[in-house]
């Protein structure tokens, strides 16, 4: 028996192949509980379709009058049964971000409806301690608004000339930093694959930190290449060094081991050549590399002054992690002599004696200074004045 | 309560078929059914398989339903159809032409070329031309019949028959191509049909699709738990949805058997199969 339509339409001269659905889904929303749409079209496949579509729909379909009339199915609600917000869109609301984010939220952008009986997504870091820093939205934005484009940033064009000896210590030092940009590259690249993408400013800041890299590595390579060619060496204690790093599979102790221990060094040699190499080209590059150094340095810093405010064992963790790398480092050279004659005589500027003795004393300096960076740095994160002092000298003399 | 295993037949005519009914296996497990099924190439040999003993309940395309229907009366051993899917009641064909083509009306179609699909097809072979027989069109004599076979033995599950006939009527090969309904739809929304350029010369009665075929052996409760599981299975139900927008059903319904007459009609017409459920029909490779 017919039932009154409660709401009526007219698709007019649009069909269902050419998107009359819309029009039809449109008003069933509008239409009240145990409501009947009457549809009227005069295109001459409407019938047909109407029946083809409301089969696929589950909606009950009647023809009254030359109009269609539809009584909803209960399957288009029955979609949306145990279906969950996956927390919000704007982290600065209270509860937007979660602590665990859950495997069924998937790819979703955060703050979508997802529908129930997707597949499971499995991501290792799932938890919001394990990865989040406060202000993060802030870190990403202005690692966004900082990036420069190397053919555009840096005079590639600038005349300079050095003598053979010394261009060879560029290219040396150029060959170590790429080695250890490597590593600041694939390290966070290998722990991005497994962040959960509802922390979606965690992805966007590793993915840019990783971007950083990529262009550090370019810009070293081009100088270390721009007059002789080649590259310098590469030698068994500096890869080792890393391997140590490359290795670490918590993201907690490689944050602190890569960026707060040996990006917070690196910031220290990039200044450091940022005022004594030896022509404009290789000061520039360690202008701007530095400044995307210290932004990884904040993220990592951030971060681990979240987590171990709500994870106070991981200081323990950390100050281990510090340890048991030198233990396994201790029978290595340490930073390569390659590299430690080319930053001498960058900074001696010449090869007379005192100029030599001046160069070594600038270098003694960075030393110290790398050691008092990363001192207050361990401060900050709370290790008592002793330990941060004691663990701070058991960093890698390989720097990174 | 038993434990004898419900073995279902069903054809394998897409790959999707193996995930379909692994998931329906752990759907009855989860709810004390044990369940198994075995696939099939071919409805034929499904048909026959479950009158040797080896399934109990066969998922039947229509012409399976009637092959088996006739085999168990011929046999003393009648079947029944327990469940079905909402999208498989009051189907029709069409006919479909060029829009800018001179046929208007059915009589136009007379020594025109018509293209159907596979020769085993119910909806886009045996029925349409069974419905051009009953408006006074006899095919092959008032009209020539292009046949689309793909994948024999299938019952015109796999739709690729009624896509080739579709992509021959818009390169002008064919005058008019035979389809069910909800596919004039998908080929024009996937573009093989470009919207508005085809007009539906003819619409047959309604007609039933696919059911649960019941072998006259079958374990009678294990058939009811199964019935009733099915009819239980829930579109709200996040678990078992993939499975029937798999299957293409929002909810199961029981079985009825009369909405197979036209097919009854057609299959004597095309001399498909004989009263005794034996395969009559040429040509038929499967």
């Amino acid at each position: 028996m017919a039932t009154s339509p409660s709401l009526t339409i007219d698709t007019e001269a649009l069909g269902l192949d050419r998107g009359a659905h819309l029009l039809i889904k449109r008003a069933l929303r509008e239409l009240p509980p145990g409501g009947v749409l009457a549809v009227a079209s005069h295109t001459p496949e409407f019938a047909v379709h109407l029946q083809g579509w409301c089969r696929a729909q589950g909606h009950a379909l009647e023809f009254h009058n030359g109009h269609g009339h539809i009584t909803p199915g209960s399957a288009q609600a029955g979609r949306w049964r145990h279906a969950e917000r996956a927390g919000e869109a704007d982290a600065s609301h209270a509860d937007a971000v979660a602590a665990h984010a859950k495997p069924t939220w998937g790819l979703a952008a955060r703050g979508a409806m997802v529908v129930a009986g997707g597949p499971d997504f499995h991501f290792a870091l799932d938890s919001k301690r394990a990865i989040w820093a406060d202000d993060i939205g802030h870190l990403y934005a202005q690692a966004l608004a900082q990036q420069w484009n190397p053919d555009e940033a840096i005079d590639w064009s600038v005349a300079f000339d050095l003598p053979e000896d010394v261009e060879d210590a560029v290219a040396q030092v150029m060959t170590y930093l790429i080695e250890n940009e490597n590593a600041a590259l694939l390290v966070p690249a290998r722990f991005l694959g497994q962040v959960h993408p509802h922390f979606r400013e965690v992805t966007q800041l590793l993915a840019i930190q990783i971007a950083d890299e990529a262009r550090h590595v370019e810009v070293f390579t081009r100088r270390a290449l721009l007059k002789r060619g080649r590259m310098g060496v590469s030698t068994v204690g500096g890869q080792a060094s890393l391997k140590t790093l490359f290795d670490e599979h918590e993201f907690a102790v490689a944050s602190f081991l890569l960026s707060v221990l040996g990006e917070g060094t690196f910031v220290s040699l990039l200044r450091f050549l940022q005022e004594h190499a030896p022509d404009p080209l290789t000061r520039q590059i360690a202008k701007l590399t530095a400044r995307d150094e210290a932004r990884h340095v904040a993220f990592g810093m951030a971060h681990l002054e979240y987590q171990l405010e709500r994870d106070a064992d991981l200081r323990g963790r950390l100050a281990i992690a510090v340890e048991s790398r030198h233990d396994a480092l201790a029978q290595t050279s340490g930073l390569n002599e390659e590299v430690f004659d080319a930053l001498v005589l960058l900074a001696a500027g010449g090869w007379s004696p005192q100029e030599i003795a001046a160069g070594f004393d600038k270098v003694q300096v960075l030393k110290q200074d790398m050691a008092n960076g990363r001192e207050i740095r361990m401060n900050r994160l709370g290790f008592a004045h002793g330990d941060a002092k004691r663990l701070a000298a058991l960093h890698t003399r390989n720097f990174m | 309560m038993s434990n004898a295993t419900l073995v279902m037949g069903a054809v394998a005519y897409a790959p999707k078929v193996v995930t379909i009914w692994d998931g329906f296996k752990e759907y009855f497990a989860q709810h004390g059914l044990a369940f198994d099924y075995v696939l099939y190439s071919n409805y034929e040999r499904q048909v026959e398989e479950m009158f040797r003993g080896s399934i109990d309940v066969a998922w039947n395309s229509p012409l399976a339903w009637i092959r088996a229907e006739r085999m168990g009366k011929a046999l003393g051993k009648p079947v029944r159809a327990v469940a079905m899917r909402d999208t498989d009641c009051d189907l029709t064909s069409v006919i479909v032409t060029r829009s800018d083509s001179a046929i208007k009306s059915l009589a136009d179609l007379k020594g025109k070329r018509v293209g159907v699909g596979a020769v085993d097809s119910p909806q886009a072979t045996l029925i349409p031309l069974d419905y051009l027989g009953s408006q006074g069109l006899q095919p092959g004599s008032d009209f020539s019949v292009r046949r689309f076979d793909v994948l024999g033995g299938k019952h015109g599950d796999h739709i690729g028959g009624e896509r080739d006939a579709a992509r021959a009527l818009m390169a002008g090969e064919l005058d008019a191509a035979c389809m069910i309904d909800g596919n004039h739809l998908l080929f024009v929304g996937e573009g093989t049909l470009p919207s508005g350029k085809t007009r539906i010369l003819a619409q047959t009665p309604k007609f039933d699709h696919c059911n649960f075929t019941v072998a006259h052996h079958a374990d009678a409760p294990l058939i009811d738990k199964f019935q009733k599981l099915l009819l239980g299975m829930s579109y709200a139900d996040a678990a078992v949805r993939p499975l029937l927008d798999l299957e293409g059903l929002k909810a199961w319904q029981d079985g009825r058997t009369s909405g197979y007459l036209a097919l009854e009609h057609a299959v004597d017409a095309a001399k498909f199969y004989d009263q005794r459920g034996n395969i009559t029909v040429a040509d038929y490779r499967y």
